[in-house]
């Protein structure tokens, strides 16, 4: 494959582009392979069972799988590339010391007992205690293994609370603000909940009215972002809480904007009854092109009987064990609790990492870290300003949602500017979320872009918006200088292709 | 400065900063907090050196016996087994690792490519028609099977095999309550006489003990009654098994981690869920899929992404976002590197050592074999001395399996009202009707030396009289 130049603009240096790889199977050939396994042994497999099927997995040696994966790797822009400022995701650095000692407990399996893993059940103790200290919570269950899945495990929370006391039946209903990320009326309809959504008011907080009026003694909970999507503290937050409990109904705190709370706030101090983390944001934890994260779920006393089990228990002596009789010997009794979300303790290597991030830390540098987003997201709005809409006018906290509104009007929209960015060297920031801001953009710079990469980002974003005054048409063409051109999603999804199709076989495409 | 060592602004940078924004003091950019409820006393110490805090963290894993320090037969969905050099170099790369959910594809192919890849693999493996890009382990998709089958049939009553990884049926008897589903588990065997209007039968093969199940048969019965069949698979056995799309079945999930990835004391992992073509438009996930790009280049794209929260909100298929792609391309690289022969190699280890051990432990008086059938690379040991006893006893002798307790494996009735514990009537049916039994894993790292000290340890604590001195 040809290597193409790009030249960088305004700067006029040539690089190249990365080439393009064919893929994994294109690359084999019958007959080579490495010899990572090797195995004389016969397997006795009755043969009514045996694979008849053919196994047409590629063949390659393991110097081609090499090239392979490091060329793939040269075509994505990541966090340890440059500035990522995708709203709601908090791409800030990832340490690498924390991967270096998640390895120290990777040889350990889920299902050995607490005898020989004395070690893991400290560990998830004394993060179980500083989750709940940095929320201002009462306690914490580990196991879910991203945001969303914790909210849908608060929400069944939610439900065996209201069913202790006897209004399971009655409330049906969740409320969330027209704002909300999709996880939280998904997680909710996955939990059998009806979704009613109610709006937010001109300086972007929930409309207290509405919420009012949509709260009743059908309502089981509330769910808020704090910061919201805008980017802003709920400024009546603490009456938005007692009116949702003045309805007899919870509140669940969805804490993936917690950066901007980090030493600053604790949502347990705000009526907030439960907060998820979304640890692979706040707590620096990679996130792996997609995943892996993992979500605890931290709640108050009043929720703690219904939290999944098993339990931590602490003896006097310091020993560690599950709250199970005798081990697993006697069934668990699971009382109120809602059940098991995964077993034990849910993605253990990712909280390793963000242990290690909050020792790293400590007190003082997590409130510096809260306040620093905050400055820092303040500061790169300031210098967007004169080029860019906003729609929700007062200070926000460790991210903010301008409107490329204006631009569409001169021709090129936000998808046109997050595509032009592409060109200058930076990742997009999130586009058309949340859904209330026209031509929205959502960006979260973090704590850790120096000024001058911020000065650079702006400067890049400046550019765009005179480009867009005088030649509309050339943002609407970018990407030009990215491994690809802008790709076709329409085709892609009316005629899927989800596999390679192995040549000379029917029923693959 | 100097707090975090991650954050690179100098006072005289946060004083630029602040001026330019037009405050003094950050304080008064958080207006909006109520006055009591700002600046919090934490109470987490102060912050660590990276010197100390890899030396504080060292000191706790020194606590834990790690599977590779002795002889180890821990293993179900979730197994110990060897990881090529080439597996972490490459798929921990930080531009995969530090990367996100690929939202701009023109500067994400190689995330895209790698997903797509991975569904490829997958789809041959398991030689089912559609993979998604992952879930977040082999329950939760079990989980999401089933309320997969519920959307596509508009039935509620989930039926699944008691010998199902326990805790696999409690995620799903977890899940369930949310949408109110009549989970019911029955044996095995009884599974294809229960499928009248049920959304679907769950079915693990090989099953939680090992052994051996005529999925095909499952499948079938299903089919007659308008039901799916789910099958909960190992990506090793398919290796020598039929796979799953071999048998008729139409959702096939499980645990991905045995495929290069580290057991990490249970995550992160890999949830595997593959299903029919005509099924894909209610399959949860993402979806990597192949498309040209404005120069008529081939490219790749997350696509399907109406059934998506993002999109769909309330109406999505599942509230996933956040998955396990790094897990994904993880697998990826290591099935590239096995290749089909790598891989068989690698699970016929697993077999024949397991039969081999199985007939060894056997032929000791007082000791069983405990499976109905045929197994695969794991077995179910009885002894006289009650699983539990057995396996903390081999504890103190530095060997680790896993104990089983009649309790997992006993049939539940969950109405979608009340959910309901486990009944105390014990059944059991992979393995024979009993007591509490161990679970011995093999893999292509269990060696000669690991069997002759567990057949060893087994003799003198049974004592049956055999030692391996005396063989
Ligand atoms: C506001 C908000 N809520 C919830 C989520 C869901 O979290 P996760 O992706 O970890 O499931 C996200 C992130 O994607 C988010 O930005």
């Amino acid at each position: 494959m040809s290597v193409r130049t790009q030249t960088i603009p305004d700067v006029g240096a040539k690089t190249p582009v990365p080439a393009l790889e064919p893929l994994l199977f294109e690359l084999a050939r019958p007959g080579r392979s490495g010899r990572h396994v090797v195995s004389h042994d016969a397997a006795d497999i009755p043969a009514a069972f045996q694979r008849k099927a053919p196994l047409r997995l590629p063949e390659l040696t393991e110097p081609q799988v090499v090239r392979h994966y490091t060329h793939l790797a040269q075509l994505n822009y990541s966090v340890d590339t440059g500035m990522y400022p995708l709203g709601s995701c908090t791409m800030k650095y990832n340490p690498k010391v924390n991967d270096r000692v998640a390895s120290l407990f990777a040889d350990l399996h889920p299902r050995q007992s607490y005898r020989t893993t004395q070690g893991v059940l400290a560990l998830a103790y004394e993060i179980e205690q500083m989750l709940a200290k940095i929320t201002g919570m009462d306690f914490v269950s580990l196991q879910p293994q991203a945001g969303a899945q914790s909210e849908f495990t608060a929400l069944l929370v939610f439900k065996a609370y209201h069913a202790k006391r006897g209004e399971a039946a009655t409330r049906r209903r969740i409320i969330v603000p027209d704002s909300a990320h999709g996880t939280n009326p998904a997680s909710a309809a996955m939990c059998g909940y009806q979704v009613t959504t109610v709006k937010s008011d001109a300086r972007g907080n929930v409309d207290l009215d509405a919420l009012r009026s949509a709260l009743g003694p059908d309502v089981a909970g509330f769910m808020l972002t704090n910061p919201n999507t805008l980017g802003l503290f709920e400024e009546r937050v603490r009456d938005v809480c007692d009116a949702v409990h003045a309805a007899g109904a919870l509140v669940y705190g969805d804490g993936a904007n917690m950066n901007a709370l980090l030493g600053v706030a604790r949502p347990g101090d705000l009526g907030f009854d439960c907060v998820h983390i979304n640890v692979h944001k706040t707590f620096s934890t990679p996130h792996g092109a997609g995943g892996p994260g993992a979500g605890p779920l931290c709640v108050k006393a009043h929720l703690r009987p219904f939290l999944p089990k098993p339990w931590i228990v602490r003896e006097a002596d310091g020993s560690y064990h599950y709250d199970t009789a005798r081990e697993d010997r006697e069934p668990a009794g699971l009382g109120d609790s809602i059940g098991t979300i995964k077993q034990r303790l849910g993605n253990f290597g990712v909280l390793v990492r963000a242990y290690t991030y909050m020792k790293t830390l400590g007190e003082e540098g997590m409130v510096e870290t809260g306040r620093d987003a905050i400055l820092a997201a303040n500061y790169l709005l300031a210098l967007l300003r004169p080029a860019y809409d906003l729609a929700y006018d007062r200070p926000p906290m460790h991210e903010f949602v301008i409107s490329a509104a204006k631009q569409k009007k001169q021709g090129a929209s936000a998808l046109d500017v997050s595509k032009a960015l592409l060109d200058e060297g930076f990742h997009s920031p999130t586009v058309y979320f949340p859904l209330i801001v026209p031509e929205a953009m959502m960006i979260e710079p973090t704590e850790t872009e120096p000024r001058e990469t911020l000065d650079a980002f702006a400067a890049a974003m400046l550019r765009i918006a005179e480009r867009v005054k005088t030649d509309p048409a050339a943002v609407r063409d970018a990407p030009r200088f990215t491994p690809l051109r802008r790709l076709d999603e329409v085709t892609a999804a009316r005629k899927p292709v989800l596999r390679y199709a192995v040549p000379g076989v029917a029923g693959a495409e | 400065m100097g707090n975090n060592p991650y954050s690179p602004h100098t006072e005289a940078d946060r004083a630029a900063m602040l001026e330019r924004v037009g405050v003094r003091d950050i304080d008064e950019l958080l207006g909006a907090i109520p006055n009591d409820a700002r600046h919090p006393k934490l109470g987490i110490g102060p912050g660590l050196s990276e010197l100390e805090v890899q030396a504080h963290l060292e000191r706790i894993a020194k606590l834990n016996t790690t599977a590779g320090s002795g002889p180890f037969f821990i293993g179900g969905s979730i197994q110990r087994r060897y990881i090529p050099a080439a597996v972490p170099v490459l798929a921990l790369r930080g531009e995969f690792l530090t990367a996100y959910t690929p939202y701009q594809p023109e500067v994400s192919q190689g995330t895209l490519q790698a997903t797509f890849e991975y569904q490829s693999l997958m789809a041959e493996l398991l030689a089912m028609e559609v993979v998604n890009s992952s879930m977040y382990d082999g329950s939760s998709a079990t989980a999401e099977a089933a309320f997969m089958a519920v959307r596509v049939t508009g039935r509620h009553k989930v039926i699944v095999a008691t010998e199902v990884d326990f805790t696999y049926r409690r995620t799903l008897r977890t899940y369930g309550r949310g949408p109110e589903l009549e989970i019911i588990e029955v044996p095995t065997a009884k599974l294809a006489s229960s499928a009248e209007g049920a959304a679907c039968l769950i079915v693990q093969h090989p099953d939680a003990f090992g052994s051996l199940v005529d999925v095909r048969q499952i499948a079938d019965a299903a089919h007659a009654a308008g039901a799916l069949c789910v099958q909960v698979t190992e990506p090793h056995a398919n290796a020598l098994l039929e796979p799953p799309g071999a048998l008729g079945v139409d959702i096939a999930v499980g645990e991905g981690q045995p495929l290069g990835i580290t057991m990490s004391y249970g995550g992160p992992h890999l949830g595997i869920f593959a299903c029919r073509e005509s099924l894909v438009r209610q399959m949860p996930g993402r979806i990597a899929g192949q498309t040209l790009d404005a120069n008529g280049t081939r490219g790749f794209v997350n696509t399907l992404q109406t059934r998506e929260q993002h999109i769909r909100r309330e109406k999505a298929t599942s509230n996933i976002c956040t998955n396990e792609a790094l897990a994904a391309i993880t697998a990826a690289v290591y099935l590239s590197l096995l290749g089909p022969e790598g891989l068989r190699a690698a699970a016929r280890a697993g077999v024949a050592r397991a039969h081999k051990l199985a007939n060894r432990l056997a032929a000791l008086p007082g000791c069983a074999i405990a499976n109905d059938g045929p197994f695969f690379d794991r077995f179910t040991l009885r002894t006289e001395m009650g699983g539990w006893d057995l396996r903390n006893a081999l504890i103190a002798l530095g060997i680790q399996v896993e104990a089983t307790a009649s309790h997992y494996y006993a049939g539940a009735k969950q109405t979608g009202k009340e959910p309901a514990q486990a009944n105390a009537k014990p059944y059991v049916g992979g393995r024979r009707e009993g007591r509490d039994d161990v679970i011995v894993q093999c893999t292509e790292l269990t060696t000669e030396a690991d069997a002759d000290a567990l057949v060893d340890a087994v003799a003198q604590l049974t004592r049956s009289g055999e030692t391996v001195a005396a063989r």
